[in-house]
């Protein structure tokens, strides 16, 4: 085939090399950002201290540079037991639920999916709770609270997508009720179990699995399990970015264009639940962040997944540091649940959303 | 090739093909026409393993359709459904360079060989100033195009087309048709315009009643005394500059027994 007629060799067709660049430097952009926010958000909190010195603790801590201190023991305990392990926790919440509602939006070719909506939180706490209170799951070991949530997640999501299958095509509004119908269910479920059991379970109440929390982030095996599977989760779905295009087209679609859709979804819903399942052991449930960052993050770069993926996960993180903050700064020393703080940001956004779908009558 | 022997489906209870056989043969276009109901599009969706009938076997070049993995049957079956995507955000650039996905590893991004054959693409269509607008803003016959490009771009062995000239005004209907013409490609369209067929099939499948009513080349089947009974309308047919013309009346007496019957 002979391409001289249509191109020089400089030529970018189609644009796609420059909006190649754009991603790249959105990429490089948003991680300076995270960075920064990062190392502002240890600083920040009813005991402040300044970026630089919070920048050298962690530097002493990783890379042992540098090697004279010049901070005191109580900064270094603060930065280094409480805060970095909760501002990693957070990276790590915002960027998985993010990437779950990109996952999620492109399998029900609906804007309005997102984990907490669709109830697979909720499954997740009843899962969680289920492991604290009557040693769900004990035979996992210290994976027990992980491993019940991923079930409690699956169950939900599974039933959640099969009653809105139920006679035909997913619409918008089914999936909606449905995911709100489970959703409330299982709370309710959850809230039931820890009254009942009457353990003073007290670092997680009630509050916790409705509102969400990064308060009991530390150095431990779930920090460590929420990082690998996020971070192999932000990786598989940027990978498969192609696919996740033509499965958000329709069914008929992908398959025509080399895709399984039904087994493709399946591994996606599996995923999902596993990520939701860890996040919401670890930090509780937290919503909305699912359902507004893909937005913006399509806003940004564009509707690919492979771009979008890696844009939303940087952009989730970012935002829950940030919302973190002011949960914990707003009311200080009280400390608000993150979940109001996002639910606050999110809830208009949903609107918006609703209004817009209204109009193009979809 | 696509030879479908036997194959069957059924909503509900309500056979729509019962054990039809099918042959489309390389380098030529294959009409699969018939009136409402009469299932082209369930034959078609047949042919390219979006349904799978129980009885019977499809074969593409010899191999069973559904031992095919998705990805090889992608490479060897281009299809335009009418499934329109409608709500997508890609841009028509991203949304044709998606036809190079079967011909790409998992981990391989498109190259400029690809957005090369994707421009080609949009160019034989039409569409080349389209590249950069979103998908759904286009007009019905717009996105048509566009979504034919992307069949093409996915440089496959044969192409299937449901109805593509919906949503076409008239130049535009014989442009992709004549298009579908010049590929090389083994080509089966799911056609309504009976006047098109005549003018861009080699050969025709008339779907009647839970079957095939006639198949054969398009100057056997497009034979008044085959189509009237079939359609239930008057046709007259022309031969001007070797080429065949069909006009319809309605029949005049047996109008209401035939409806009440």
């Amino acid at each position: 085939m002979t391409v001289t007629a249509l191109a020089t060799g400089e030529q970018d067709l189609l644009g796609i090399a420059a909006q190649r660049r754009r991603t790249g430097l959105w990429l490089l952009a948003l991680t300076a950002g995270l960075l920064v926010t990062g190392v502002v958000a240890v600083g920040s909190g009813a005991v402040g201290i300044p970026p630089p010195t919070v920048a050298r603790i962690i530097g002493h801590h990783l890379v042992g540079l540098p090697g004279e201190v010049t901070w005191t023991p109580p900064q270094e305990a603060i930065v280094w037991q409480v805060r970095l392990p909760r501002v990693l926790l957070g990276m790590l919440v915002g960027a998985g639920l993010a990437v779950c509602g990109v996952a999620l939006q492109a399998m029900v070719r609906n804007v309005l999916a997102d984990p907490y909506l669709l109830g697979i939180n909720s499954g997740a706490s009843s899962g969680a709770a289920a492991a604290i209170l009557f040693g769900a799951g004990a035979g996992f070991g210290q994976y027990a609270l992980s491993t019940s949530a991923f079930l409690g997640a699956l169950a939900a999501s599974l039933l959640v997508f099969l009653i809105a299958r139920s006679g035909g095509r997913v619409t918008s509004i089914r999936l909606l009720l449905s995911g709100v119908a489970v959703g409330y269910a299982l709370y309710a479920t959850t809230s039931f179990l820890i009254f009942a059991s009457g353990s003073a379970e007290g670092a997680r109440s009630v509050m916790f699995w409705l509102l969400g929390s990064l308060g009991l982030a530390r150095w431990n095996a779930l920090l460590a399990v929420a990082a690998i599977v996020l971070i192999g989760t932000i990786g598989y779905l940027t990978v498969v970015g192609r696919r996740l295009d033509v499965l958000a087209i329709g069914e008929e679609t992908a398959q025509t264009l080399g895709v399984s859709p039904d087994r493709f979804r399946l591994r996606l819903l599996v995923l999902v639940s596993l990520s939701v399942g860890v996040l919401v052991s670890a930090a509780g449930s937290i919503g909305f962040v699912g359902l507004v960052v893909p937005h913006l993050a399509r806003r940004i770069v564009g509707a690919p997944h492979v771009r979008v993926v890696p844009v939303a996960a940087l952009l989730g993180a970012i935002l829950l540091v940030w919302a973190d903050v002011l949960a914990r700064m707003l009311l200080a020393p009280q400390e608000i649940p993150i979940g109001i703080i996002t639910a606050l940001l999110g809830a208009p956004f949903l609107l918006v959303l609703i209004r817009r779908l209204h109009a193009t009558g979809a | 090739m696509i030879q479908a022997t036997g194959v069957s489906w059924r909503y509900d209870t309500n056979p729509v093909i019962d054990g039809v056989s099918v042959t489309a043969r390389p380098g030529r276009v294959l009409g699969l026409i018939g009136p409402n109901g009469s299932g082209k599009t369930t034959l078609l969706r047949l042919l390219y393993g979006a349904l799978r009938s129980r009885s019977g076997q499809v074969t593409v070049d010899g191999d069973e359709l559904a031992t095919l993995p998705a990805r090889e049957a992608a490479r060897r079956l281009a299809v335009v459904v009418q499934e329109t995507g409608g709500e997508t955000a890609l841009t028509v650039a991203e949304l044709v360079l998606l036809g190079r996905g079967p011909h790409l590893s998992t981990f391989q991004r498109t190259s400029r060989a690809d957005h090369e054959i994707a421009a080609r693409c949009l160019a034989r269509v039409g569409a080349a100033h389209l590249g950069a607008r979103a998908f759904a803003q286009l007009s019905g016959g717009e996105r048509q195009r566009v979504l034919i490009a992307r069949a093409l771009a996915q440089q496959a062995t044969h192409l299937l087309l449901d109805e593509p000239t919906n949503h076409l005004d008239i130049r535009y209907q014989h442009e992709i048709l004549q298009l579908v013409r010049t590929l090389d490609t083994c080509c089966v369209v799911v056609l309504h315009d009976l006047n098109l067929a005549a003018r861009y099939c080699d050969d025709l499948v008339l779907l009647g009643a839970g079957g095939v009513a006639a198949a054969g080349t398009t100057d056997e089947v497009l034979d008044p005394g085959v189509l009237e009974p079939v359609y239930g309308i008057g046709i007259q047919r022309l031969e001007l500059d070797g080429a065949i013309h069909l006009l319809f009346h309605p029949i005049d007496q047996p109008a209401e027994e035939r409806s009440a019957a």
